[in-house]
């Protein structure tokens, strides 16, 4: 499948931007990983032979880094902050009534494959404790109720 | 966001709705500027300037922006700019509200530095989790471009510069300065050893000099104003206003603008409305980012800039200010810190890689109850073996913290492994790991 045309055209302008192709990796590996969801061996290779570079340095790259996954997430991707200021604002509990709600703990998908949860580190988003981020969307200021609301709206 | 009674130079277009705009900036005065350093003065001029006000980096060192663009060589061939959007110091927010409110603000600072350090390709590197801000930045220079402010023959002075930027993909470790230059290459975050110094091998290997987004920010006005009503502005060697990130247990939590100087009491207990429950007092304050040490509530009558901060033996970093209560337990807190940073530790250096890991060993079982008296001292000791012998300032990061909770609370941790419980663990709420 990879990559599709309007990614491959986004990955040709990602490589004209730096004076050296390898710059482009990270932005290969985003736009790879937002076509399928999370980033597979085959994107791997390919994006090894786009920048050329080994395989092997792309595999590296990948694992260091952690917004790339490489199991596929739930359609919506739960990431909870768990950092010192959401903590003294509640996200335990937040995550508590997460895991008992989605029957899931962290790093697992729901079975109908709807939600997926992990935690992270800080977001910078400390004023708002407890967030957490939804996809690309930050969700901000959360109660057991928003949070429940939240939910319910998610299809 | 702010408070009524701040100040707002930073942040003074932040009351409209529109403020993000390339026109709402314009109203305001935007972009003059970056005409006149390009149309009045040389790039050396411009450095000067910025030299005379004073401004020091506020990504959390402090460094003279004018002598560190000074340091970077004259003449011709490739130099790099390159703007730290990283934010990932835990308790630190402002940067993300400038780039998502005023980015046009950032970008005009940004142009400037450029132009007077002579690079023709600058590059922003954002946080891969900050995609608003990033795409909200990308319509910024986009905008810039569309009026003549980045691109060929800049305002018809002659100068070009491009953009770009950059998003990274999530490891705190990329904010330090060489490890964000390799990021950008397309590597592992991997900091590298200093010296050489990025402003002679930086970027691709060439000149490089690396600043934080409210650092730039402050820029404009220094070039419009001048270093003399700049200067004015703070405290001596302390000069300009300054985003503070107030978190925690605080009514208000937010970014806050006031000259830097502005008392740290005064800020919790007047700017951020106090604590955030009556029935719990004040207990430890952690006054600029999760790296600096912490303060007790008997100390924080203390200034907020950077020459304050060190004489009371701790940091402005990056300003992000974590207020306790009471009810925290300062182990706990500390082992949530220390999980990040064993989490966040690129690994290179075995005293920071086994360090951290340890340190979250150790505090998991004070914190379980089942801790050894000489647990206390391990901690210290590894502190010791930790800072000053690491490739990154990361190493120093999380040695600091640790070392000022156990001294400044060490009445607690003794309490946890005395009564082989934390004596807060039951008072806690429930998902407490
Ligand atoms: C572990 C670590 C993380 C850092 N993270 C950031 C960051 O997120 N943003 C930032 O501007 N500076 C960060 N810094 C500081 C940068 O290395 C560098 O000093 C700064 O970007 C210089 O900009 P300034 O002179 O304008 O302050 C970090 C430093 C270390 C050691
Ligand atoms: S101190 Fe830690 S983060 Fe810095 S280079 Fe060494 S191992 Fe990496």
């Amino acid at each position: 499948m990879i990559p599709g045309k309007e990614t491959e055209s986004r990955i040709e302008a990602a490589l004209l931007e730096y004076p050296q192709p390898q710059s482009a990796l990270l932005a290969v590996l985003h736009l790879l990983q937002a076509e399928r969801g999370y980033i597979a061996d085959e994107d791997i290779e390919y994006a090894a032979r786009r920048v050329d570079v080994p395989v092997a340095h792309v595999a590296g790259v990948v694992s260091f880094y952690t917004m790339f996954r490489r199991k596929p997430p739930g359609r919506h991707h739960l990431q909870m902050c768990r950092t010192l200021s959401c903590q003294l604002r509640g996200c335990r509990e937040i995550l508590a009534h997460l895991r008992t709600r989605l029957g899931i703990a962290e790093g697992e998908v729901t079975p109908d494959g709807r939600f997926s949860l992990v935690t992270v580190e800080c977001l910078g988003s400390c004023d708002t404790a407890p967030m957490m981020r939804v996809n690309d969307d930050y969700h901000e200021g959360l109660t057991i109720e928003r949070l429940d609301a939240l939910l319910d709206s998610m299809k | 966001m702010t408070d009524g009674r701040a100040q707002t130079l930073l942040l003074k277009n932040l009351h409209r709705s529109d403020s993000a705009t390339l026109e709402a900036y314009l109203q305001g005065g935007g972009y003059r500027a970056l005409a006149r350093a390009l149309k009045e003065m040389t790039p050396e001029q411009v450095v000067e300037e910025v030299k005379a006000s004073g401004l020091r980096g506020r990504g959390g060192a402090g460094f003279p922006t004018g002598m560190k663009w000074g340091f970077m060589p004259k003449g011709p061939g490739p130099k790099y700019l390159v703007l730290n959007a990283d934010e990932s110091e835990p308790g630190t927010f402002k940067d993300r509200l400038l780039l998502e409110r005023d980015p046009h603000l950032v970008l005009e600072g940004f142009l400037i530095g450029c132009y007077a350090v002579g690079c023709h390709h600058g590059f922003i590197y954002i946080r891969g989790e900050f995609v608003r801000p990033y795409r909200i930045l990308l319509q910024a220079v986009q905008e810039a471009r569309a009026r003549g402010y980045v691109g060929k023959n800049l305002l018809g002075s002659g100068y070009d510069l491009e953009i770009t930027v950059y998003r990274g993909a999530g490891a705190y470790i990329c904010g330090e300065e060489t490890a964000l230059l390799e990021s950008l290459e397309g590597k592992l975050g991997h900091p590298r050893l200093k010296p050489p110094f990025p402003a002679q091998v930086g970027l691709y290997g060439k000149p490089t000099s690396v600043n934080n987004v409210e650092t730039v920010a402050n820029v404009p006005m220094i070039v419009e104003m001048g270093a003399n009503w700049y200067g004015n502005i703070g405290r001596p060697k302390n000069t300009g206003p300054k985003l503070f990130c107030l978190s925690g247990h605080v009514r208000r939590p937010g970014v806050y603008e006031f000259p830097l100087g502005i008392p740290l009491r005064e800020l919790i207990y007047q700017h951020a409305g106090g604590m955030l429950r009556d029935d719990r007092p004040l207990k430890a304050v952690v006054p600029g980012g999760s790296s600096v040490p912490v303060l007790r509530a008997d100390q924080i009558d203390v200034l907020m800039d950077f020459d304050s901060l060190a004489a009371a033996g701790t940091l402005l970093g990056s300003a992000g200010v974590i207020v306790m209560d009471d009810s925290v337990c300062m182990v706990d807190a500390l082992l949530n810190l220390a999980r990040f940073y064993a989490h966040e530790s690129c690994g290179q250096c075995t005293p920071c890689r086994e360090g951290t890991g340890w340190y979250v060993q150790i505090l998991e079982r004070l914190e379980r109850g089942a801790g050894r008296k000489s647990d206390l001292d391990l901690l210290l000791d590894l502190s010791d073996r930790i800072q000053g012998n690491t490739i990154c300032p990361l190493g120093d990061a999380v040695a600091m913290p640790v070392r000022s909770y156990v001294t400044q609370f060490r009445e607690e941790f003794e309490e946890h492994v005395a009564t082989r419980r934390c004596p807060r663990a039951a008072a806690a709420a429930p998902g407490r790991a």
